[in-house]
């Protein structure tokens, strides 16, 4: 009878500190952090990795992980991260930030990152509301969605609709991948872990910008249980934001 | 030693100063009367292997200062006063996480978008912080353009010996006008940057932050600031002090007022009068123990400024009720003459 022997078929990232995550039950950002983890391990990044973390729930990425990691003011990621790469080309320079800092108040760093080909890498967490001051409208809540400042749910008439930064980010010349992918199932977070990675090989091959856009739940501010919060990816999120690799010249 | 002296402009006096200390990082947002730093460090900094980066807005631009900073660079910006508005962000930023950079304003008169006549309306926003939070920027105010030059890399010492930015609080005035310079190349070398983000490779990973949410955690970082902001009060005042025994006034002023205010005291003393005459090149930290000794030497001062009253509140503070404090202000891009100050310091007199 051939000998059994144990192999490990899976194991956390390195880059990533053996230490509990804060996070909400349902929350997708521990999900997130582990991709962008085990990105940085793939493609031996840890020496030259650095993080510039935006404003909200995502802010304590530093904490979970073990490379040098830099605050940017809420919605500035992406020009912190410019200033970083253009000070040090050999950086591997990623900036992780959710929809309210990306989408609202910094639209105007990530568009002009984008249109002048910054080499860094954009790991955008979309969860269709602001998470960390307590549940209000986002630039891509959906219509029709119940938060604190939509209490009849968001109204196109009057507050506009859901803005698609990974198709708008993928029009520039200089964003050389984009991709949206969701965390709310095993096959959808493999592929989540095939575009972050992409996006950091867009960033190394000197391509231009790598942007992952990720679906991400927010049970306690959607007020659903985790498990009802990914049917919400399901079924509400993603036919408004479609999956999918939208751009890849890399 | 021979020492160089070139016919410059004070932005390129400016901008040449800041590369001879080392510089090699600008990002910056046009807005009028500065245009000429940019201008020049456009192809400047290229030929001496630096990044010159014209951003989409001051927003931007000093948070990429941040960036480069945050990578232990040497990195400037430059902007006029609607743009240092806009940085202020960055600014309580970058103090709070203890970042050394430059940022140069060439002052132009508001509130709002005001004129592009020079002021010195900034003073306060200059010197108070200016964003939000408990913190102070280290400024340097010139009043020639050889100061232009010398205190760009002055700026550039105290930013990286103390980690908080130093602006230099100039004018339309200093930007624009021409005087011979001596060229110095004294190179300000970023002491060990123990915190520099530069990879995490034979060390263990860095942060650079200013979130502080553990209870006390927030206390203790603001003494921190307080203690370093005590220590340069202690160690790095500068000012330019000029009174002959037995004056009964002493005039007070800075940046290109000073000049302005140094030919009327000069003219006041030719014809006959004992002045003194009082410039801080420091605004923060304020030469707080020289004004009081000044106070107490001559019991009268004058506050001359090109604005409704600003450095005054700073030495009234210093003063503390002793002696007189007479002042003379011309806000909105108004010029006073020397012989407007000389008026006024005859008025003091009789």
């Amino acid at each position: 009878m051939p000998k059994l022997k144990d192999r490990k078929l899976y194991s956390p990232p390195r880059s990533l500190k053996d230490k509990l995550f804060h996070f909400c039950p349902g929350c997708h950002h521990g999900l997130a952090h582990q991709l962008v983890a085990r990105a940085i391990d793939d493609l031996n990044l840890a020496k030259r990795a650095v993080g510039v973390i935006g404003v909200g729930c995502g802010v304590f990425l530093y904490d979970y992980i073990n490379i040098d990691c830099c605050e940017a003011p809420h919605g500035r990621a992406p020009a912190v991260a410019t200033g970083i790469k253009r000070a040090d080309p050999e950086l591997a320079v990623f900036t992780y930030q959710g929809d309210g800092d990306l989408a609202a108040i910094g639209t105007s760093e990530i568009l002009h990152a984008a249109n002048r080909k910054e080499n860094i890498t954009i790991i955008f967490i979309n969860n269709s509301i602001y998470g960390m001051t307590g549940g209000q409208m986002a630039p891509t809540t959906l219509p029709g969605q119940k938060t604190t400042t939509t209490p009849s749910g968001r109204s196109t008439d009057k507050e506009g609709f859901p803005l698609k930064m990974a198709e708008l980010l993928a029009t520039f010349e200089g964003t050389a991948f984009s991709a949206r992918a969701s965390l709310h199932n095993a096959r959808e977070i493999k592929k989540a872990e095939n575009a972050v990675k992409r996006a950091f090989l867009a960033q190394l091959n000197n391509k231009g910008m790598g942007i992952v856009e990720l679906l991400s739940a927010c049970p306690t501010n959607w007020q659903l249980s985790p498990e009802e919060s990914l049917k919400q990816i399901t079924n509400s999120m993603i036919p408004n934001f479609p999956l999918g690799i939208i751009k890849d010249t890399i | 030693m021979i020492r160089d002296k070139e016919l410059l402009k004070g932005n390129i006096a400016l901008a040449r100063g800041a590369i001879d200390a080392g510089c090699r990082h600008y990002f910056g947002y046009p807005i009028t009367p500065q245009n000429d730093i940019p201008e020049y460090l456009s192809a400047a900094l290229p030929s001496v292997n630096g990044v010159f980066l014209q951003a989409e807005s001051e927003l931007a631009a000093i948070n990429m200062v941040l960036g480069a900073a945050a990578a232990g660079k040497m990195a400037m910006t430059s902007s006029s006063g609607p743009g240092i508005s806009l940085m202020q962000e960055g600014l309580s930023y970058m103090a709070g996480s203890e970042l050394p950079a430059l940022i140069v304003n060439i002052s132009r008169s508001g509130p709002g978008l005001g004129g592009i006549a020079p002021t010195q309306g900034d003073y306060f926003q200059a010197t108070r912080g200016g964003g939000h939070g408990d913190y102070r920027l280290i400024v340097l105010a010139p009043n020639s353009v050889q100061e232009m030059y010398s205190l760009a890399g002055e700026a550039f010492r105290l930013a990286i010996k103390y980690r908080n930015p130093a602006m230099i609080l100039g004018d339309a005035i200093l930007g624009q006008m021409k005087e011979p310079v001596v060229i110095e190349n004294k190179i300000a070398r970023p002491q060990e940057q123990d915190w520099a983000l530069t990879g995490a490779k034979g060390r263990n990973p860095r942060l650079i932050k200013s979130l502080f949410l553990a209870d006390g955690e927030m206390e203790a970082h603001n003494w921190k600031l307080y203690n370093k902001y005590k220590l340069l009060k202690r160690n790095e005042v500068r000012v330019e002090i000029d009174c002959p025994d037995k004056s009964n006034l002493t005039v007070v002023a800075f940046g290109s007022c000073s000049r302005i205010v140094r030919t009327a005291v000069d003219r006041a003393r030719s014809r006959g009068y004992s002045i003194g005459f009082f410039r801080p090149i420091t605004l923060f930290p304020f030469p707080e123990n020289e004004i009081l000794a000044a106070v107490k030497s001559t019991e009268n001062l004058l506050v001359v400024e090109m604005n409704t009253g600003q450095m005054i509140d700073d030495v009234r503070l210093a003063t503390n009720g002793i002696g007189n404090i007479f002042f003379s202000g011309y806000p909105g891009g108004t010029i006073p003459t020397p012989e407007q100050v000389e008026d006024k310091i005859m008025d003091i007199l009789q």
